[in-house]
């Protein structure tokens, strides 16, 4: 995990983002005119009340959904108006994702569940099965590799969940209320691999609600309704 | 690389679910298995009856006394008899070129032949000697008779083997004296064994000169039939005209008024292959169906699987799984289904085919075997696009929040 090479454009740019979901007397309005900018590097937590829209967000700037109104840039690329097979491509070459249910593919060992999406760029066997194994190794599964998501405890899948979103060596690691089905020794080790993963360079967004796996970050963003609420550097 | 991926995925699709995978696999094996089969069946059939039919002699040309039209046309003509005289003119070479030759037939039916004290009831075929290579009856043991003895009128005879079995078992039966209706005759021949289905027995048969019959058992009426053999197979239809004119000016008659039958073997095996085809068409078409019924299972079983794994198809898309990924995936997995199916079915159908069914020898068509496994291939992209194309349009939210 080599740091990116540092340019012009931020990772994420969100410009009077606005997801509106229903229509007429019914619609619900999500998001309703977010401007965000995240840099390389930075290692953000995003807070808020269930129906504060950051699930919402999470599937905007995860490339999972479409913006209604605004404009969204990842990695420089503008991505409104790509198809779902163009979204498919950025989501595997910009986007790891850790989700709170850790989501391995069942019955299958975790070095495959990591070397899922080298396959799905392409990427020759041998070439993959490394990679994913030096993956495994970084987050200290090294000899779990053939263990099958049912043979692993919840911080262990979590963990392994971790190591596909660093396969691809992504733009943006975006964590999903990663520790909401851990207990509090699996919550630390896994902040702390994120912790680890950020010093090396990696950027990373987290939605979370709880307040101690927020202090992690440098940056905390509380959403409200739909509309960010408040912006704070933390140093920590 | 992705189709590799895809293949893999989808032979793990196939292996996570055994019992499931083998039961959908069942109902193409018994789809497959069953149009092979039946196929065979049909097929075997239709050879049986044309080697039969065969056997009887492709070249000849029957022409039996009386009509078996029902009276209208007919009514009310007296009847002439067939006679020796009949036969003779249809070998005339000028007005018959197509005919080989022609012999006049005189039957004694259930006549009881006794040698030893062991009896058995035959028919007695009264004729010519060249009735033996028209009708195909050749003699392996012993002589036929000549044509001294249809003019001497001798008290001699050429059995068949059936009537072998019946009457003399391991005993050599030529050269001995068997009685049929209190007339002793000298058995010359014995016929070779031509064996076949059907409800006649081809050997049970014995046969003596014409003369002799007519004398000693049946009387100088109208023969019963001629049997006349074609000059080759192509020219049986030429002959059977040639017959025609020969007899009705012989008799005095029409075509609508005839009081003969002409029966062509040839003809007869073209009707016989031809109802047998329909037949063998109509065994496939409900085989087809059970195939078709093998097929509707596999879409039940990929929709099922398809919901069951919708969470996973969304895990797939959000790592970056495209349309044609997640569509390859569930369509490998359908085709696997029906290409084991259809494989075991080949092999199911190949060991059935060793035992008779309904009394007939299954005969494989290589067509068939090739034909039903390219169908059952074909079943599985057709049955599993439907279901392989509803995961690949899943969208990946959804599919991520389905529990």
């Amino acid at each position: 995990m080599t740091n990116p090479i540092p340019d012009s454009h931020p990772v994420i740019q969100l410009q009077q983002v606005t997801k509106r979901y229903g229509l007429g007397e019914a619609q619900v309005r999500a998001l309703d005119g977010i401007d965000l900018t995240i840099q390389r590097g930075e290692f953000v937590a995003i807070m808020g009340t269930s129906g504060s829209g950051k699930s919402t967000l999470m599937n905007i700037v995860g490339a999972l959904d479409i913006v209604t109104t605004g404009s969204y840039e990842l990695d420089g690329i503008n991505i409104d108006r790509l198809s779902e097979d163009a979204l498919s491509v950025v989501r595997n070459r910009k986007i790891g994702f850790v989700f709170q249910s850790f989501n391995l593919i069942p019955r299958t060992t975790a070095l495959a569940n990591v070397e899922l999406p080298l396959a799905y760029r392409g990427m020759d066997r041998k070439e993959r099965r490394r990679r994913a194994l030096a993956a495994l190794d970084s987050v200290g599964l090294g000899d779990r590799a053939d263990h099958g998501p049912t043979q692993l405890s919840g911080g262990q899948q979590q963990r392994v969940a971790i190591a596909r979103a660093l396969v691809t060596n992504p733009s943006l690691v975006l964590a999903d209320e990663p520790t909401g089905n851990l207990d509090s020794n699996s919550t630390s080790d896994v902040l702390d691999l994120l912790q680890s993963t950020h010093y090396r360079g990696n950027t990373i967004v987290l939605i979370t609600h709880e307040d101690e796996v927020a202090a992690r970050a440098q940056r905390v963003i509380h959403l409200v309704d739909g509309r960010i609420a408040s912006d704070e550097r933390v140093n920590s | 690389m992705i189709i590799g991926e895809s293949f893999r995925q989808g032979l793990t699709g196939v292996l996570q679910n055994k019992l499931r995978s083998s039961l959908t696999v069942l109902g193409i094996l018994i789809g497959v298995a069953a149009v092979i089969v039946l196929l065979a069946v049909g097929n075997g059939s239709s050879k049986a009856v044309a080697a039969s039919i065969e056997k009887l002699g492709t070249n000849s040309i029957s022409v039996i006394h009386g009509t078996f039209r029902t009276p209208g046309g007919s009514s009310g003509n007296v009847q002439k008899d067939l006679t020796v005289a009949d036969a003779i003119a249809l070998t005339d070479e000028a007005n018959a070129p197509s005919v080989k030759s022609a012999s006049p037939v005189k039957q004694a039916g259930s006549v009881s032949c006794t040698y030893a004290g062991t009896s058995h009831s035959t028919s007695i075929t009264g004729t010519w000697p060249s009735y033996f290579q028209t009708a195909n009856s050749k003699v392996t043991n012993g002589n036929y008779f000549s044509n001294e003895d249809v003019t001497a009128g001798s008290r001699v005879i050429v059995i068949g083997q059936s009537v072998v079995d019946q009457v003399y078992g391991t005993v050599d039966p030529v050269g001995t004296t068997l009685t049929c209706a209190g007339v002793p005759f000298t058995v010359v021949g014995v016929l070779e064994k031509k064996g076949g289905s059907g409800f006649q027995d081809p050997d049970d048969v014995a046969i003596a000169p014409l003369s002799t019959v007519q004398r000693q058992l049946t009387g100088y009426g109208s023969l019963d039939s001629i049997t006349a053999e074609a000059a080759s197979l192509e020219a049986s239809d030429a002959a059977q005209s040639e017959i025609s004119s020969i007899l009705d000016s012989r008799h005095g008659t029409t075509s609508t008024n005839r009081d003969y039958q002409v029966i062509n073997q040839a003809s007869l095996l073209t009707t016989s292959s031809s109802s047998n085809q329909v037949f063998t068409v109509l065994l496939g078409a409900v085989a087809a169906i059970s195939l078709l019924v093998g097929g509707i299972g596999i879409t039940n079983i990929m929709l099922v699987s398809v919901t069951e794994r919708t969470r996973e198809i969304g895990i797939r898309k959000a790592i970056g799984a495209n349309r044609f990924a997640i569509l390859s995936q569930f369509l490998v997995e359908a085709t696997l289904l029906s290409v084991i199916g259809g494989a075991s079915g080949v092999l199911a159908s190949l060991v059935i085919s060793q035992f008779q069914i309904a009394g007939v020898q299954p005969v494989i068509m290589p067509l068939s075997v090739l034909g039903a496994f390219i169908v059952s291939v074909a079943i599985g992209l057709f049955f599993g696009s439907y279901p392989a194309n509803r995961a690949a349009r899943m969208r990946p939210i959804q599919a991520l929040r389905h529990e």
